[in-house]
């Protein structure tokens, strides 16, 4: 078949925080680089990071990496690699102080630094108290960052391929990666970008749940391509439910609203999160307030009419510093909850947020995967990076602000290796083989010739109910494996979807029914890796082992596609240079 | 509710059409986007771009009712029904509400939208004062979702020649900075009878910026600057 191909050093597939670092990287290192994105850059999902990102500045009190380190292993559930983890935390100062060279609009003190509030998990010396590590602009830092990377990219003439859909990863025999199919949406052209080094930074795919803050366009298009092309997703099972999502929106509420001092209370006004974290209370990590909310609502002691969501205060700040600090929140509160935060609490319930597994890399960003003799291979030519990837600093539960360190550090350690990778010759342009696009062709044909099955609305909702019921905040033995009947019975379904619309230009039901087919990929990862998981640690909470079992269970999950095998890897527990931290009973 | 919308697909369409499309709303559908979520259900061959749903994207910028906003953010108890939704105005239709935004990021592009700095960077961060820094509010927040260019006569007139509101906000938020150097490049770069003087203070940016941000406003600073540089 005549498919149109070009050739480039490097292929970024995504242009988002971290595929915008990575790709500035490689602009400035004078290479041929197309940057895949399927909306405008400024409209990737970073935009709507509103906290902060971490790095123990010290600005507003002292702080250092190893703080920081100590409560990413800690805020992990002790399942995230600690050299990975070392290896953020020590260079996320220079992350942040770069970017305010680049120009980031971050808030300042009176001093002229930059401004730091207190984050969930996040604390001074080893658990003591809360600390203000979190830089932010207002409530809007993502938006900042992720406008300040695009400029930047402006600046370093980097080559866009706006609203373009990476559909698939080329492999070869040797399991070498040579680029991707894609699919422009104007045009609905098919082309091959053949490429020494493929980057995937395609961020989440939190719309596998019915109640996500993301984004649409957060459909797993990474994880779907890298399933499909036969390498592993790790830790799947593991996705972070945010505190504090809008009650019925799904919109963020950012935990810097508690950063500054705001707290939550349920129907009696208790601030109950005392009892669940007597130290840090609000700002004890995710997963533990995400969990402390859902059992209150569980006993009966939610707010509103069926006692559905619990209450975020912060009237107690004062108007003055809710639109000095928190501007955005107060817009969102009012626009989707009818509330004025400055006068009224705002209703909030646990909702999912992000995904804390991806494709195993290394801290490189190079993907790896098992090499079938008890070790680590690197599948050459691929590589990953932010939300997408699984290097793993994030373990089982994330801690806010350490997704815009994640995406600012590894989205440049990932570009600096696909330079040097480059330059080696380590990865070259072998020869496509010749059924390079079939199978996407294939996928293609199908939906183009369709004349009746499945509506994509349909199958999706489906998955999305399935995986809110069977796999939420709280896990229990039976719903789980019921889930998975489900979810295999929905992916079943997800091979028949038709779709009215043939056209070729901006097809969008075409690009919806594509992305269901990443999104079922994730989905099905998630809840089979879920299930085969005997312990509760981080966001994996499961009713009938309600223990963390670091003997038979610290370790990571490796699920492939074929056949739906799971497969196991140590955790990193050695870190670079410093001791280990020793797992230990997590209490906040 | 009822919604009169603009349909034009040019694989098929020889010209635009109005489409009537009655939807059975459900309490939960809020915005307008979700309303135009359950009809591309019913009618996939319906085109939009939409992302974040939450008005920080800039994604879903579309003519309502004969206003420009963002349908993510636009509340259904609002509207007047029908409700009429056309395509930003000013741009070539692509498609349906998607319309092809390669002038409007020209001129973005075109005021060198990045901190220009020559002075070696210092190992910290540099320093700025919270009063400098407040200059920048107003400024920084713009989504790119040109709801304010494509509501602009002098942009509709002149979108080649015109750097148009969103781009000259952005302009002036580089000058605003103090970190930024290059003042007098960015103001040579604007000193022409079409690229900043096609403003006419007409204000329909203003009216329309769903950031409730005030180009007008920024371009009046700018204005000033260049006076200033002359006397």
């Amino acid at each position: 078949m005549g498919i149109a191909r070009r050739q480039f050093d490097a292929v970024v597939v995504g242009a988002g925080g971290s595929g915008l670092r990575a790709a500035l990287q490689l602009a400035e290192s004078n290479l041929k680089v197309a940057v895949l994105s399927k909306v405008f850059p400024t409209r990737s999902h970073t935009v709507a990071a509103q906290g902060g990102v971490s790095a123990s500045l010290g600005n507003e009190e002292p702080d250092n990496w190893h703080w920081h380190m100590y409560d990413t292993v800690k805020g992990s559930d002790y399942l995230g690699d600690q050299d990975a983890i070392e290896f953020m935390c020590r260079k996320a100062c220079d992350a942040v102080v770069e970017l305010e060279h680049y120009g980031m609009p971050f808030d300042r003190l009176d001093n002229g630094k930059i401004y730091q509030r207190p984050f969930g998990g996040h604390t001074s010396n080893y658990g003591e108290r809360a600390i203000k590590r979190a830089c932010a602009a207002a409530d809007r830092t993502g938006h900042a960052m992720l406008h300040t990377l695009y400029q930047r990219n402006v600046r370093a003439h980097t080559q866009f391929f706006v609203e373009w859909m990476a559909l698939d990863l080329i492999r070869n025999q040797q399991g070498d990666v040579l680029g991707v199919v894609a699919l422009e949406m104007e045009t609905g052209e098919v082309m091959i970008l053949q490429s020494k080094a493929t980057l995937l930074a395609t961020g989440g795919a939190g719309r596998i749940y019915s109640a996500s803050t993301n984004a649409f366009i957060n459909t797993g298009d990474g994880l779907g391509m890298a399933a499909r092309a036969g390498i592993p997703l790790e830790d799947m099972e593991f996705w972070q439910f945010h505190p504090t999502g809008v009650a019925g929106a799904g919109v963020l509420i950012t935990e810097g609203v508690r950063g500054e001092g705001g707290f939550l209370l349920n129907k009696n006004g208790e601030r109950f999160m005392e009892r669940y974290a007597p130290t840090v209370k609000d700002l004890a990590s995710r997963d533990v307030v995400a969990r402390a909310m859902a059992t209150e609502i569980k006993e009966g002691r939610g707010a509103g009419k069926d006692g559905e969501y619990i209450l975020l205060k912060l009237d107690h700040l004062g108007a003055d510093v809710i639109d000095k600090r928190l501007p955005g929140i107060r817009e969102i509160a009012k626009k989707f909850a009818n509330v004025d935060p400055a006068t009224d609490p705002i209703p909030v319930v646990p909702t999912c947020h992000y995904q804390m597994g991806g494709v195993p890399t290394n801290v490189q960003g190079q993907a790896v995967m098992p090499d079938g003799k008890g070790g680590e291979k690197i599948v050459k030519g691929l590589y990953a990076a932010g939300e997408c990837a699984c290097v793993s600093v994030h373990g089982a539960n994330r801690l806010g602000t350490n997704s815009l360190l994640d995406l600012l550090v590894f989205g440049k350690s990932a570009g600096q290796q696909v330079v040097k990778d480059i330059a080696a010759e380590v990865v070259s342009m072998p020869d496509l083989p010749a059924d390079a696009a079939d199978k996407t062709m294939a996928r293609l044909t199908r939906l183009d010739t369709a004349t009746t099955g499945e509506r994509v609305s349909d199958v999706g909702g489906e998955m999305r109910r399935t995986m809110q019921a069977h796999c939420g905040v709280f896990r229990f033995p039976d719903s789980m494996a019921e889930g998975v009947k489900k979810m295999l019975a929905v992916a079943e379904r997800a091979k028949s979807t038709f779709i009215q619309d043939k056209s070729k230009v901006f097809n969008t039901a075409r690009v919806e029914a594509l992305e269901l087919d990443n999104l079922i990929e994730v989905a099905l990862s998630t809840m089979i890796s879920a299930n085969a998981r005997q312990e509760s640690r981080g966001a994996h909470d499961r009713s009938d082992f309600p223990n963390r079992d670091d003997k038979n269970w610290m370790k990571h999950s490796l699920w492939f596609k074929d056949g739906n095998r799971l497969e196991y890897k140590a955790v990193q527990l050695k870190p670079l240079t410093v001791e280990s931290f020793e797992p230990k009973a997590r209490v906040y | 509710m009822r919604f009169q919308i603009y349909r034009y697909n040019p694989d098929v369409d020889a010209k635009p059409h109005m489409q009537f499309y009655d939807v059975p709303m459900e309490p939960t559908d809020r915005m307008l986007l979700d309303a135009l979520v359950r009809i591309k259900i019913e009618d996939d061959t319906f085109s939009f771009r939409r992302s974040c749903r939450e008005g920080v994207c800039g994604s879903d910028a579309m003519n309502i009712n004969g206003k420009n906003g963002l349908a993510c953010i636009t509340k259904l108890a609002d509207l007047q029904e029908p409700v009429m939704i056309r395509p930003l105005p000013g741009l070539p239709v692509i498609r349906d509400l998607i319309v092809d935004m390669s002038q409007f990021f020209k001129q973005y592009h075109s005021i060198k939208p990045y901190v220009v700095n020559d002075t070696p960077p210092p190992e910290t961060e540099r320093l700025q004062s919270p009063e400098d820094r407040e200059e920048l509010n107003g400024l920084y927040e713009c989504i790119l979702c040109a709801c304010c260019s494509t509501s602009c006569p002098s942009f509709w007139w002149n979108p080649d020649k015109f750097v148009g509101p969103a781009g000259l906000l952005q302009a002036y938020r580089f000058i605003a900075d103090t970190r930024d150097q290059a003042t007098n490049e960015r103001l040579d770069n604007l000193e022409d009878p079409y690229r900043l003087f096609r403003c006419h203070s007409i204000m329909n940016c203003v009216d329309v910026c769903p950031k409730n941000l005030n180009p007008t406003k920024a371009i009046g600073k700018i204005k000033d600057l260049l006076v200033k540089r002359t006397v």
